[in-house]
């Protein structure tokens, strides 16, 4: 009963916000907003007891991933331009309209397949998963069987996320860390209103 | 865009008091991540959360004192290697990669010491990519490019 309360409270906050995102034409409240539906996609995520993935979510979806949008804004536009607007399309929306439309119906239309939420018949929760659940705290003495998937039966697969991390560390030092001892170049604010 | 907060007694207050809970919250995160959830990932996530409004509220400048970029940067790569290296030390001692059981006498103590140290390098890794790519584009907004 509560669980529903709370859920289709989340659900029509995420909804409006969505809603409001469109219509707003403010790109630094856009990115407020967007920071706000993260967090509220992190309750949700408290509900359906995934704890780890809301920790991930709030911290990454509404934190730091806000600032770096924040970051990039001022860096697209002239500081003299605080309440940047987001420009007005020139078509009309028809086309785009539509292909949500029909998109949207198919997902929704799909989700009739979907076995209900936590049903422990579901396919998803056939495979491996059970052997995860029974076996995970005898073999590992982890109880938390999030980590001990993640670290230790698919220790392989985080060590190549940690890797992809490091990667995209590495790729943005690239493209746009380097050092800038020099003075800069004439052509550097030709670039920064390109990028 | 992320110039220090010159003038805003309240933001300064609230965050030299919130910054050491963050700390504290991360490291737990970090090390209860087997019990309780969290982990690495996420530890390191809230860790440079903390760094982040550091810089914010008193500078990036002052952020760099507190941890260097090329800090920054040596353990981006030391947390990888914290990691590929507790593999290696399983194939060391006659396991398979990352096999933990062979770390210590039983398996259980094996896996507990393996996942810790993995846990770590992830930590280490996601900590500093984060606030390496926060500085990145922290820097490139400013207008003047010495210091």
């Amino acid at each position: 009963m509560i669980d529903n309360i709370v859920d289709i409270t989340l659900l029509s906050l995420l909804a409006i916000q969505a809603i409001a995102i469109i219509r707003m034409r403010s790109l630094f409240a856009v990115i407020m907003l967007f920071s706000g539906f993260s967090l509220l996609s992190a309750g949700l995520f408290v509900v359906m007891d995934a704890a780890d993935v809301a920790f991930t979510e709030a911290a990454v979806g509404a934190g730091i991933s806000t600032v770096l949008m924040l970051a990039t804004l001022a860096l697209t536009y002239a500081p003299t331009e605080i309440d940047k607007k987001e420009k007005r399309s020139t078509h009309k929306p028809w086309l785009p309209l539509a292909v949500v439309v029909i998109t949207g119906a198919l997902l929704i239309y799909g989700t009739w397949d979907i076995p209900a939420f936590g049903n422990p018949d579901a396919p998803a929760q056939q495979h491996v998963t059970s052997y995860y659940l029974e076996k995970s705290l005898p073999e590992t003495g982890v109880p938390n069987v999030v980590t001990a998937v993640l670290a230790s039966y698919r220790g392989f697969d985080t060590l190549g996320e940690v890797a992809v991390i490091f990667t995209a560390g590495i790729a943005v030092l690239l493209l746009i860390g380097g050092r800038r001892r020099e003075k800069p170049r004439l052509e550097k604010n030709g670039d920064k209103r390109e990028a | 865009m992320v110039t220090s907060v010159k003038h805003n007694l309240i933001l300064r207050v609230v965050s030299k008091f919130l910054i050491p809970l963050i700390f504290l919250f991360a490291l737990y995160v970090q090390f209860h991540g087997d019990f309780g959830p969290g982990g690495g990932f996420q530890a390191g996530v809230i860790f440079s959360a903390a760094i982040i409004l550091y810089a914010l509220v008193f500078g990036i400048d002052s952020a760099k004192q507190v941890i260097p970029p090329y800090v920054l940067r040596l353990l981006a790569s030391l947390g990888v290697l914290i990691y590929a290296s507790t593999g290696v030390a399983t194939l060391l001692l006659g396991g398979n990669y990352l096999e933990y059981g062979v770390l210590a006498s039983s398996q259980v103590a094996g896996q507990h010491l393996g996942i810790l140290l993995i846990e770590l390098g992830v930590g280490i890794t996601v900590m500093s990519v984060m606030l390496i790519m926060f500085f990145a584009f922290a820097e490139r907004g400013r207008p003047e490019m010495d210091s």
